[in-house]
Order: structure tokens, then sequence, then C-alpha cells
């Protein structure tokens, strides 16, 4: 059923303040289990019905959290992606935006070899619409139950894109937001390895932008998949040099660009949009081919 | 956050860098006086955020106090076009430097390589040159080392570094501590990149770091409240400088006449791509984030609105966090303002959208209405066009 959340995942938030609060209502009304909140210092608490702890470790030790959502600010997300991890929680995903990149440096350091599987940060969080749990700030009435794998680097573009398959008559198995900073817990390949390995999905929409070289990476991965994949890389009209909102969006040198991107990415195999509209179209088309419609 | 090469080799210097002797001057008597504190013999240095300032005309050899007063006067109130900057960028002051007897140029810098997940030291024999250049035609010539962020940049990492690039004998203790004190500085000041290039021998075999950049990660400014005071925004676009004062964080400028206020960096990309596939070319980037307040959507409008670049104007918002009928709020509120004179294309989709075609509806103001991601982009295309 999907990757990453399934019926079984119990959902810590740690930053529990306004967005947080806000989402666990949200992620609640969908049919999602949240179980704590963390917020140092107000342990005991109970907001927005959701009873609060002080630290990670509690909220695994008393309401067997296993999935973390992270809301804490920038300067700080470090510090709460480490203490996920410190608890033994298998799946953390931080939406927080503007983390230091050299305190990501450190996190990516720590996590080598730990069991927790880090999403983003920077990032719109994870769906499972069939298991109706959802770690994340993305509209839910948009999504359907369905069997193709979405994973992406920004957020309301793959509501938008989502929207399109939606609309389409494409379900999705789980959507996955990787994040739009330059270093990431969980790489575009390695979310592709997910959906591979998932028997409830049967193709992949990937959703890819300018700068680094993860779509070329997960290019290569692409090529050894037995399912098929579809894809769109925004930023084809980006300058060289500038940041396009998100710290991970620059082209520096040709490997950047999106036409190298698109080009790694047809070679491998996939079927890739040229115009962000017609991502629901081509996702279509490429079912069809693969016999899967 | 970029600085300036004469802040670059300050803070470098601080590392024990060691840079040629040299002073900022903002006029040409400042230039003069330096020149002739230096012995007379110097170059004059425009101190502008780009590089390729050389071949630009930007780097005057002065041989006496009288002709680094004129070239200072060249140079200082001028913009100075290079292939990094085709607008130009204004120069406001000078570095005046003693000249150097160059008998080897190297490269040496520092970048965080998004792959591997670690900043890492590079350096290079073929100095003076655009790096990438290097690294795309003579590979062999680029030596790197990777830095663990649990123990830091090891001395056998500058070792191996200096050695590759021919600075052994008498010059590999020094190498060693300059390649060291760039790394320092790097991880102790956030930076995003860091390049001296080119890394003089001298002619009587001293290290000199010649051309310094430095960069720093606009994420970690809260914890470099003091390089912060060295920022120089006359380098930057007026249009965007003026957009991060009103708190609009993510705009760019660029050439095309369709303005695009959109909610999200990769959406906002997205639009500028679906703007140029239907034939137009977009205005700006603009990410609006998730902006649920109307004044800071009318103050995102007022820039397009103002950019006299702009003829049409696309509103492309796909809700999550965002909430469409408070920016169809911002939206009504600044045509009625008069703030967007152009014809101004909307599209809603998410969050409370029936909130927000409502408030657009009953607002009675000239709109034109997209529906879908294609439509929005073929109208504002259509009525760029029309204007």
């Amino acid at each position: 059923m999907g990757v990453l959340l399934d019926e079984n995942s119990r959902v810590v938030i740690q930053g529990f303040g306004g967005a947080g609060q806000r989402e666990a209502k949200t992620s609640r009304e969908y049919g999602t289990q949240i179980v704590c909140g963390v917020t140092p210092g107000r342990g005991g608490q109970i907001l927005e019905d959701t009873p609060i702890r002080n630290t990670v470790r509690e909220a695994v030790d008393e309401f067997d959290a296993n999935v973390s959502l992270i809301f804490v600010p920038a300067p700080f997300a470090a510090d709460a992606i480490l203490e996920a991890a410190d608890a033994g929680i298998p799946v953390a995903i931080c939406i927080t935006e503007g983390i230091p990149v050299q305190d990501m440096v450190r996190v990516k350091r720590a996590l080598d070899g730990s069991e927790t599987l880090l999403i983003g940060p920077n990032c719109p969080g994870v769906i499972t619409p069939a298991a109706r749990a959802r770690a994340g700030i993305m509209p839910t009435d948009v999504y359907l139950e369905g069997n193709v794998g979405v994973i992406s680097r920004s957020g309301t573009l793959v509501y938008e894109t989502v929207d399109q398959l939606t609309r389409a008559g494409i379900g999705q198995s789980s959507s996955v937001g990787v994040g739009g900073d330059p270093i990431i817990g969980t790489t575009q390949a390695e979310a592709l390895a997910l959906f591979e390995a998932d028997p409830d999905t049967a193709a992949v929409v990937l959703i890819g932008e300018i700068g680094g070289t993860a779509e070329q990476e997960a290019a290569a991965y692409v090529a050894q998949m037995s399912k098929p994949v579809t894809a769109f890389i925004a930023g084809a009209t980006a300058p060289p040099g500038r940041r396009m909102g998100h710290a991970g969006a620059i082209i520096a040198g040709k490997a950047g660009t999106a036409e190298a991107k698109k080009a790694a990415l047809r070679e491998a195999g996939a079927m890739v949009a040229d115009s962000p509209s017609q991502i629901g179209e081509t996702c279509l088309e490429q079912l069809r081919s693969a016999g899967l419609l | 956050m970029k600085l300036h090469e004469y802040q670059a080799k300050e803070l470098l210097a601080r590392y024990g860098v060691p840079t040629p002797g040299g002073k900022v001057a903002r006029s040409a008597d400042e230039a003069a006086a330096a020149a002739e504190e230096l012995g007379g013999k110097v170059v004059v240095k425009a101190q502008v955020h780009a590089g390729g300032r050389g071949k630009a005309g930007g780097i005057k050899l002065a041989n006496s106090a009288e002709e680094a007063r004129a070239a200072a006067e060249e140079l200082l109130g001028t913009n100075l076009v290079t292939i990094q900057s085709p607008q130009g960028q204004p120069i406001n002051s000078v570095l005046v430097e003693e000249q150097i007897d160059v008998a080897r140029e190297l490269y040496l810098g520092a970048v965080i390589d998004n792959q591997s997940g670690r900043p890492v030291v590079i350096a290079s024999a073929a100095g003076g040159m655009d790096i990438e250049q290097v690294a795309e035609e003579t590979p062999e010539e680029i030596h790197s080392q990777a830095i663990d962020p649990a123990c830091g940049f090891q001395g056998y990492q500058a070792r191996a570094l200096a050695f590759a690039t021919g600075l052994d004998g008498d010059l590999n203790r020094p190498a060693v501590a300059l390649i060291s004190a760039l790394a320092q500085a790097f991880e102790e000041n956030d930076g995003s990149l860091a390049e001296i290039n080119p890394l003089v021998v001298t002619g009587d075999g001293k290290l000199l770091a010649v051309d310094a950049k430095f960069s720093i990660d606009d994420d970690a400014d809260f914890r470099h409240r003091d390089l912060l005071e060295l920022r120089d925004k006359s380098q930057d676009d007026p249009l965007e400088v003026e957009a991060e004062e009103a708190g609009v964080q993510n705009y760019v400028k660029l050439d095309g006449d369709i303005g695009c206020i959109v909610n999200g960096a990769g959406l906002a990309m997205a639009t500028m791509d679906a703007i140029k596939f239907e034939g137009g070319d977009p205005a700006n980037f603009l990410d609006i984030g998730t902006a649920n307040d109307p004044e800071a959507i009318v103050t995102a409008l007022r820039l397009i609105g103002a950019d006299p670049d702009v003829k049409a104007v696309l509103v492309n918002i796909f809700g999550g966090l965002a909430r469409t009928d408070v920016i169809a709020e911002g939206v009504v509120q600044a045509k009625r303002d008069g703030l967007i004179p152009q014809p101004t294309v909307v599209r809603l989709a998410g969050t409370n959208v029936e909130e927000g075609t409502r408030i657009l509806d009953e607002s009675g103001i000239e709109l034109i209405r997209a529906d879908g991601f294609a439509d929005a982009a073929r109208k504002s295309v259509e009525a760029a066009v029309g204007a």
C-alpha cells in the first residue's frame, strides 16, 4: 500500500505551533492518526485535541509514534531531525524551509547508517491516499487512490501535477515531496527505488527542476527500473546563476539545466512532458503504451 | 550574499590567507592616496559582484599615484558590463593593490557538493581561468577533497591538494596553511562558494591570494550578523531590492513582458515554462510563498504592475497552505487601487477556490479568467500581444 505511510502510521508533529496545529487538524479530518505534538516546555498540555510532550522520546514511548512531521523553525530544525532519529523514528518528514546548507551537511553525516529515513527538508510531505495517511501540508481533495507513485522537488507544482492526474482518472499510490533544498534526506533516485519495490505502484511520475544533478542520478536508476516513468523538469526558462526560490534551484554548469536533465531522463526511457500543462496527458500516454490502461 | 573582493580578502586574511597590500577607495583622491602609500605601482580593480572584470576593462594598471587617480576616475560612478552581468553593475568602490610579480597562477576554491552532501575543497594548477572550463576540458587538472563535518578538514587533505598542484618544497608548508585556512573560513562562515583565483606564486617564491570571492549561504544569515553589514545592495537589481524590502523574498527580474505571480517555487518556474511554451516571455520569477495576508499580495502585485516592461500579468495560484480567497482579495484590492493597469489573467485552484472565485465574480473588476494551467498561460500571452 504505497510507500512510507500506511494505515499503521502514527504521526508525531514536532513544532506544534500554528502550522503544526492546522495541519494536524487537516490530517486528522482526512483520516490520519496524529498521536502527539512535541513542543519543548509545553509537555502535558492538550492543543487542537492533541496531547503535547516535551521530547520525541516521550512521543515514541507513550504513543508509539513511528512517523515524525517537523515544522520546527529553520535555525532549530537540524536539532529536531536529529532528535527524531535519536528517538528511533523510522520516517522523519521535515517541512521547514530555509535550513542552512551546512546544517544539512552535518545532519546527513549524522544520519549515515541510521535507521531513520529523512524526507525533505523544504518539502510538502508524503500522502498515501488508500490509507488516508497524510503527513504534510498538501490539499487533500486533489488526491485519488490509485497505483501511480508521484515524486517531486516542489510543493505547489506537485498539487498541479496530481490535479492533472486525478482529472485524467489516474489515482496515486503515494506522493512523496523530496524537497527543494540542495541537500535532502532522500533523493529522487532513492524515492524511485521505494516505488519500484512497492507492489501497489505500477508507474511513477517524477517532477524535477533545474539545479544540481539529482535528476541525472534519478535517470540512471530509471534505466534499470521495471516500472514506466513519466517526468517533467521545471525551470527551462530560468537564467543561469540565479536562485529560483528553492535553495537548490540554481543552474551552475550545463548539468543543472532543464535541457540536460530532460535529455538524461529520455535517454533512460522516461517519457518527458515539454509543458507543465501536459504532465497528465503524458502520463496517460505512458500508461497506455505500457499496457497499464 | 556575495562579498566584494576586498571584503572576501579581509575575511580570508583573518584566517591567515596572505593577500597583496591594498586599500579600498571610493573616490579618485582616495585612490591616489592609496597608490602613494603603496609605492605608486598599483592595480586599480573595480569592486562589483561579477566575474570577468579583467576582460570587461574593470582592472587597470597604474604606475604612479596620478595614473591611479585617472584609472579610478574612469571607473568610479560607471556601470561595468561583464559576461556575467550583461545589464552592468555600478562601480562604487575600487580596490587599489600593489602590483605582483607573478611566477605561477593556481586555482583554489570551496563549494558544497550536493551529490555527496559535503563541502569540497578544490585545487588546480590551471589558475586564472574559468574553473568550469577547466573541469570540462581537462578534468584531470581538477583535484578535490571533501570535508567530513564530523572531524573537519584534515592536514593530509591540504597536503594532497598542495602536492597535486605542484606546491612542494619550500612552498608546501605555507600552501598547506593557506588551503586549511580557506577550508576553515568556509566552514565557520557558512560559505556557499569561496574562490581564490588566481592563487599566485610570486617571483620571490611567496603565495598570495590575488583575487578572491566569497558567498555566504543566505539561509545562514541569522548567525552572521557581522558579515551582513558588508552587504552592498547597489549590486543587486533595484526592483529585486525593493521587492525584498517590501517582504517579497523570491523575486527575480527577467527579460520578458508577462509579469507572473505564483505560489511556490516549482509552480512559479513551471508557469514561466508554460508561458514560453505558448510563445510568450516571462518578465519575472515571483514566488509569493504562503503569504496569507492580502497586504503582501498587494505589495507583490504593485511591484509587478510598476515594472515598465510588463504588458500583461498572470496570477497563477494552486492553494495548499496559501488560500485562494485571500489571494483573490489581494488581486481585487490591487486592481481597485490601480496598481496593476495591465490586463490581468487569474487562475485559481486548490484551497478555498469556491470562495476565491466568488470574490472575483462579485468584485465587478475586469479580469481575464482562466480555467487550468494551459489556458492561463495562453491567455496571458494573448493579452501581452494585444497590449
